[in-house]
């Protein structure tokens, strides 16, 4: 059962060959025999989740069942959950109960989802091998030596081991994709201003925006339904009508234009994920799509550009932590001075001080112009490229990450490294576009993802080209060691 | 040296919404601490600003009313600094671009009338308040005012005294209550302003080094704080010093401004824009609706005044210096017709009343139609000035109309020549030789036969009627 897709488990349930109580049951307990080697799961919603289930099932019984009621599913312990611990993977929210929830939680919570807990993360969603966070890194399921990447590496890592059928991610530069990749599973981030942002706590505003990690295409079209939509507590969401996003699902995909980007496959690519996407791409062409090369020319300079926007971001985002209202407060204050520095400096970690230190830098008296400024032009020449390149093509497809999951603690002291890590996904929030990872394949037993980009709001093509590859493949359904036993 | 004072001041006039900018929380004042404050105003994880589009439509009211430029594009920023009042750690506030461009307004003193430039108006989020007493040795933090919706009305350095800072600030207080984008009330820091001062040697061109005083709330404390500011730049000028370019805060107990911060100490804000927010964009539309909404503004008022009541420049002035008194007053006149006699009444009993008891013209206990009833009394002689004031205090003290007091109390003029005529008689004829000192060439005895009728009559007799009457008869005609 810890394989089957949504609609399987929906039949079940529906069929009342189990219930939403037992569901939830049976992964509850996955997480608490299996969770102990990955930490994945900061925190469990048992009392919240069985209360859940019992009134899904009193849906189900009164015949008014969509098709995600009772359905379990693990929450990024970025989103803000009423009453239940909010911490964003720091220490400056471990003891952060929050008094409202997330449109998002709202959402899935009126969609009849049954929340089991929330999962690890990097702190404040900055990092891209989840061992940013203060609650302990997460062990990839398919080698406990390896990262699960990050940010949502513990929806990543949960989804992989079967702990949750799905898990909500959140993408700021690569957060959902990446780990997606190194996990071996399917995962999407839609256009900005897509999914609220309301109650999802900002790292970098004008990037973040919430998606969904699942096994494949077809559970992550019904979650992100369920998600979408024009939220007026947003002001940076769309005001537009929610589309069917199942409908294109089994649309055939002959005369589909897939971009390749050249800068996306240079000569420094690893051969080996080279060859797996190159298959990837050669199973989309024989699906009947039409394959063109072409160039997004300035895409070379979106880790910078990002490098100075998202930090500037956070560097205002983040000063709400002060010690004054909630979160952690340092001891015994001398006075406000040292409750804010020791507060601070002792609620947060090394890499959020960083990126804190490098937003207040670019932003400051004297440096505006020649960093965020500069920055914020650059962002649209990439946006540009992008939308040339959608007048040509209709999807553009690469490799997710440049390498295969790297191993814990490899790149923790050689920041620059690991954020290069996130150099094909980066580009896509910053243009704002819709991005996807699916898996497509595995170098030294370790997964590789093919990332999927579309125009804005063809999230729907998007999971059609996803859902006729994973028609042709089965890689999404891959199951590792350990984890594949009920 | 001859010194000339340079005054900008930057007013923060509290818009007069129903809630907060970027927040539905209620921004009415004097409620519990922290009992308006919803989580966004509190500094909640993943909360979102969404922007107050009455505040929007306040301020592109000021923005038409001084004939400014309203930007078709404006931008929220955010600007950063730690304080326990100020939960996000920044203020949403408008940086590079405002929503109302360049402006200006019109300031007379002394009967000189100077034109004051503003150089922007902005929209911003108010801070919270941070509470010193009460907590022993700790700071309480009361964030219901966290999110009201201010515009920073910021002047051109065009002012030359602290009268005319003074002259310009009641002007825009005026004209900011008048529109009814804010309460003015100063009290409640709904007004309040900051003044950048420097002096220069007369004739010199470039400006001289300033210092800001923060947080002026009233006429009173604002020509003070100048005045006292100005004389501490030239003394330490004179002496050779040099002005440090700082926020100083003016000591209203001690008549004294004091330090607060130097340039050096101060906050590089880091200004960017909040991304959390979308670009204002003001329509056509909106800025046609708006200017539709826009009433007579005080000059025109005030010129209306003089052509169609033919009133003085000064009372015009004082008449139109408030919207509701303008309002009061051609309520009067519509009913009684006699313009200058509502005028006097209005800024003389009136007022009088009001400002003994410190009411405002909306809770004035007579109202203007009681008022006018009382006027067309006097207008039609049925009583004289002298006793309308007696009336008019009966109007104050109880509910009844001028009509009713003058029946109830018999105060009805005697008009009527028969009568006073027979009055008139008796008096001249119980009086013989004042009589004859009048007709011996002592005419100011008059004054002794006119109090005499009026004491007769409790001072009913129409005075006009008594003088000709008695000039008649004294004369012997």
């Amino acid at each position: 059962m810890y394989n089957d897709s949504i609609k399987e488990l929906a039949a079940k349930l529906q069929a009342k060959q189990i219930s939403s109580v037992e569901l939830t049951d049976y992964f509850l307990d996955r997480i608490n025999r299996l969770d102990g080697g990955l930490n994945s799961v900061i925190t469990l919603n048992t009392e919240g989740a069985k209360k859940a289930a019992v009134n899904a099932d009193k849906i189900i019984a009164a015949g008014d069942a969509g098709i995600l009621t009772g359905i379990p599913l693990l929450q990024k312990d970025i989103f803000c959950t009423e009453g239940l611990r909010t911490s964003c993977g720091s220490k400056m929210l471990d003891n952060f109960i929050s008094p409202y929830s997330a449109t998002v939680v709202e959402k899935l919570n009126q969609a009849g989802t049954v929340m089991l807990g929330k999962t690890n993360m990097d702190e404040f969603a900055m990092g891209s091998s989840n061992e940013t966070s203060f609650y302990g890194s997460v062990q990839n399921p398919w080698d406990t030596s390896l990262v699960p990447g990050g940010s949502s590496g513990g929806s990543a890592a949960a989804v992989a081991a079967r702990l949750a059928p799905i898990a909500s991610g959140t993408d700021t530069g690569g957060s959902i994709r990446q780990p997606a990749a190194f996990c071996g599973i399917t995962g999407i981030k839609p256009t900005y201003g897509l999914v609220s942002r309301y109650g999802m706590i900002a790292f970098a505003s004008s990037l973040d925006q919430g998606g969904v990690m699942s096994k494949s295409a077809e559970d992550a079209a019904i979650m992100l339904e369920a998600m979408v939509g024009f939220d007026p507590k947003d002001s940076t969401s769309l005001e537009r009508p929610v589309d069917d996003l199942s409908a294109d699902l089994n649309k055939s995909i002959k005369g589909l234009t897939v971009g390749l980007p050249k800068e996306f496959f240079a000569d420094d690519l690893d051969p080996a994920i080279r060859a797996k996407v190159d298959e990837a791409v050669d199973v989309l062409k024989s699906a009947g799509a039409i394959i063109k090369q072409i160039s997004l020319p300035n895409i070379g300079l979106s880790v910078p550009a990002y490098y100075v926007v998202a930090p500037a971001e956070c560097s205002a985002n983040l000063s709400r932590f002060d010690g004054v209202r909630y979160g952690y407060r340092c001891d015994s204050p001398k006075d406000l001075e040292d409750l804010y520095k020791r507060s601070r400096g002792e609620g947060f970690g090394e890499e959020v001080k960083r990126r804190i230190m490098i937003g207040a830098y670019v932003l400051s008296a004297g440096y505006y112009d020649a960093y965020y400024k500069k920055a914020q032009q650059v962002r649209r020449l990439i946006r540009n490229d992008f939308i040339e390149a959608f007048k040509e093509v209709d999807i553009i497809a690469s490799a997710t990450a440049p390498s295969v999951a790297f191993g814990v603690g490899a790149k923790t002291d050689d920041p620059v490294s690991m954020y290069l890590s996130d150099i094909f996904t980066i580009g896509v929030n910053l243009a704002g576009l819709p991005g996807m990872s699916v898996p497509c394949g595995f170098v030294d037993d370790k997964p590789v993802g093919m990332q999927l980009i579309g125009n804005y709001f063809n999230e729907a093509k998007l999971l059609n080209v996803a859902h006729q590859y994973q028609q042709q493949t089965d890689w999404h359904t891959r199951v590792p060691t350990g984890f594949g036993q009920e | 040296m001859q010194w000339e004072t340079v005054i900008g001041l930057e007013i923060h006039a509290q818009l007069s919404t129903q809630s907060k900018i970027f927040s539905s929380a209620s921004i009415a004042y004097g409620a519990e601490p922290n009992t308006q404050a919803c989580a966004l105003d509190l500094g909640m994880p993943g909360t979102l600003p969404v922007l107050n589009q009455e505040a929007v439509r306040l301020a592109v009211k000021f923005g038409l009313a001084i004939e400014a430029e309203i930007a078709a594009f404006s931008v929220f920023s955010r600007k950063n600094y730690f304080y326990p009042d100020l939960p996000k750690g920044y203020q949403i506030s408008q940086f590079d671009l405002p929503i109302v461009g360049i402006g200006h307004i019109d300031i007379t003193v002394d009967g000189e009338v100077k034109t004051i430039g503003v150089t922007r108006a902005h929209l911003e989020e108010d801070a919270g308040k941070s509470l010193h007493e009460d907590f022993q040795g700790m700071t309480g933090v009361d964030l219901n005012r966290a999110g009201t919706p201010l515009l920073e009305i910021v002047s051109e350095p065009d002012m030359r005294s602290a009268a005319e800072a003074v002259a310009y600030m009641k002007k825009i207080h005026t004209l900011v209550r008048y529109i009814e984008i804010c309460d003015g009330n100063m009290q409640e820091g709904s007004f309040r302003c900051d003044a950048n001062v420097s002096v220069r040697p007369v004739g010199q061109e470039e400006y001289g080094t300033r210092a800001e005083i923060k947080n002026l709330n009233s006429f009173k404390y604002i020509e003070k704080a100048i005045n006292h500011e100005v004389e501490r730049q030239i003394d330490i000028l004179e002496s050779g010093g040099k002005i440090v370019q700082e926020t100083r805060l003016y000591d209203s107990n001690k008549n004294e401004t004091r330090s607060m911060r130097s340039k050096e100490e101060a906050n590089d804000y880091r200004y960017f824009p909040d991304p959390d927010l979308l670009p204002v964009e003001i329509t056509e539309a909106l800025l046609s609706e708006m200017k539709a909404l826009l009433p007579e503004l005080p000059e025109a008022k005030q010129q209306r005044f003089v052509d169609q009541y033919q009133l003085t420049v000064y009372d015009a002035d004082i008449l139109t210096s408030q919207r509701a008194l303008a309002d009061y007053y051609e309520a009067v006149v519509g009913v009684c017709g006699e313009a200058k006699l509502c005028a006097n009444w209005v800024m003389g009993e009136l007022s009088a009343g009001l400002n003994q008891q410190n009411l405002d013209i909306t809770q004035s206990p007579v109202s203007a139609e009681r008022l006018a009833g009382l006027l067309v009394r006097i207008a039609d002689q049925t009583i004289s000035g002298k006793i309308a004031k007696e009336v008019f205090e009966e109007l104050w003290n109880g509910d009844e109309a001028a009509d009713e007091v003058i029946d109830r109390k018999g105060l009805k003029q005697i008009s009527d020549s028969g009568a006073l005529e027979k009055i008139i008689d008796q008096i001249m004829a119980d009086n013989q030789p004042q009589v004859e000192q009048f007709r011996a060439g002592k005419t100011k005895m008059l004054g002794f036969f006119v109090g005499s009728v009026m004491k007769q009559t409790q001072g009913k007799a129409n005075p006009q009627e008594v003088n000709r009457l008695l000039q008649q008869k004294l004369k012997g005609e």
